[in-house]
């Protein structure tokens, strides 16, 4: 019970941010995408660097004990992000803020998780068929990242590199990027 | 800046907020994903009308087992979570529809009542049609969360929650949706201002 608890706290606190990062609008993803308005890309890119940062620092000195998750790389990974990139492109939404948007009454988010609902149902008829092809062929070790996690079953491509300096020095990269980007692009 | 009222915050306000949500779940719980809660849903009404779509099963590890090849995936974890929805993946994403709520709720300016339903970017390419904007929608989220189970997980889970992690996926799911929504977003999009 206190884990439904828990997601009831995170999941609003979640969809409030995603909010108000300005995600929700597809004007504003849509012009991103366009690359006339690096807003977005700049929140992005910052907090991806700073929960990384944060992560594998508090984690190293053992404040933190995170739940890591690495999910598997795989053709299929690819395959999909392209047709992702598709329909994200062509409706301005994805899956988490399609339904922040829905939440804020946006009509044309309901519409896009009615189409999303079917999508998704699609994949689970198919499923069966396509899992022995070879979309599902892991690549580059399968479950890989680039710095030491700490958990065995995980890859690591920069293991010689203590983890904290690798994905810190990634997190800077995104960190410095995200304040070099213009928000606005000019014709 | 009242952080509540504001239609959006400072992109550091953001990014810092952003970030921090992202290392509380991953500290406390797991990282962040949705498009699989979509998957789940699907199999909520599934069930709802094919009662033998999913059954108790001791042999399975997660205790239940389905039909569909897709719901048995894990030991059953998709089956498990479509017959007990009273868990934290599916919680949260139905909680996140009341953050939006909540965050459109307080914010003191709206816009404008067309812009709800069509972005000023995509009428000003592709039209006023609501219709025409509902289509490309649906479309668009078919796409997107066929692409997304294709490949495991979206924005959130493998961008955001990947990344973080410095996970090979998140780069390669990030790298190839961006590959291809950039350009089809200037074609489509090329008379927006």
């Amino acid at each position: 019970m206190s884990s439904v608890i828990l997601a009831l706290v995170f999941g609003i606190m979640f969809g409030f941010i995603l909010y108000k990062t300005g995600a929700a609008n597809p004007h504003r993803l849509i012009n991103m995408l366009r690359l006339k308005d690096f807003t977005l890309m700049k929140v992005i890119l910052f907090a991806i660097g700073f929960s990384s940062l944060l992560l594998f620092v508090l984690s190293s000195v053992g404040i933190l004990n995170p739940h890591f998750s690495v999910k598997t790389a795989y053709i299929g990974v690819i395959v999909g992000g392209l047709i992702f990139g598709i329909g994200w492109a062509i409706s301005g939404f994805c899956p988490g803020t399609s339904v922040v948007a829905a939440g804020s009454g946006r009509k044309d988010a309901y519409v896009f998780i009615v189409g999303g609902l079917l999508g998704a149902f699609v994949f689970t008829l198919m499923y069966g068929d396509l899992k022995g092809t070879f979309l599902f062929d892991k690549i580059l070790g399968g479950k890989t990242t680039l710095a030491n996690t700490g958990i065995d079953k995980y890859n690591v491509i920069l293991d010689s590199f203590s983890a904290v300096y690798v994905a810190g020095a990634i997190a800077v990269v995104l960190i410095i990027i995200s304040f070099l980007l213009p928000s606005r692009v000019k014709n | 800046m009242n952080l509540l009222k504001a239609k959006e915050w400072d992109w550091k306000v953001s990014g810092v907020l952003l970030g921090l949500i992202f290392i509380i779940t991953v500290a406390v719980v797991k990282p962040i994903g949705v498009s699989t809660q979509f998957v789940i849903l699907d199999g909520i009404f599934w069930k709802s009308i094919n009662k033998e779509l999913i059954v108790k099963d001791d042999t399975a590890k997660k205790g239940y087992s389905s039909t569909n090849p897709y719901f048995n995936k894990g030991g059953g974890k998709y089956a498990k979570n479509i017959s007990e929805p009273l868990n934290y993946s599916f919680v949260f994403v139905v909680a996140m529809i009341f953050g939006g709520f909540l965050a459109y709720k307080l914010q003191e300016k709206k816009e404008d009542k067309d812009e709800r339903v069509i972005p000023k970017v995509w009428s000003e390419s592709l039209g006023n049609s609501h219709m025409k904007r509902y289509i490309y929608s649906f479309i668009g989220g078919f796409l997107v969360l066929f692409g997304a189970r294709l490949a495991g997980g979206c924005s959130s889970g493998h961008m955001m929650s990947g990344m973080m992690q410095t996970s090979i996926s998140g780069y390669l799911f990030a790298f190839s949706t961006f590959i291809v929504a950039i350009p089809v977003a200037i074609v489509l999009f090329r008379k927006g201002e």
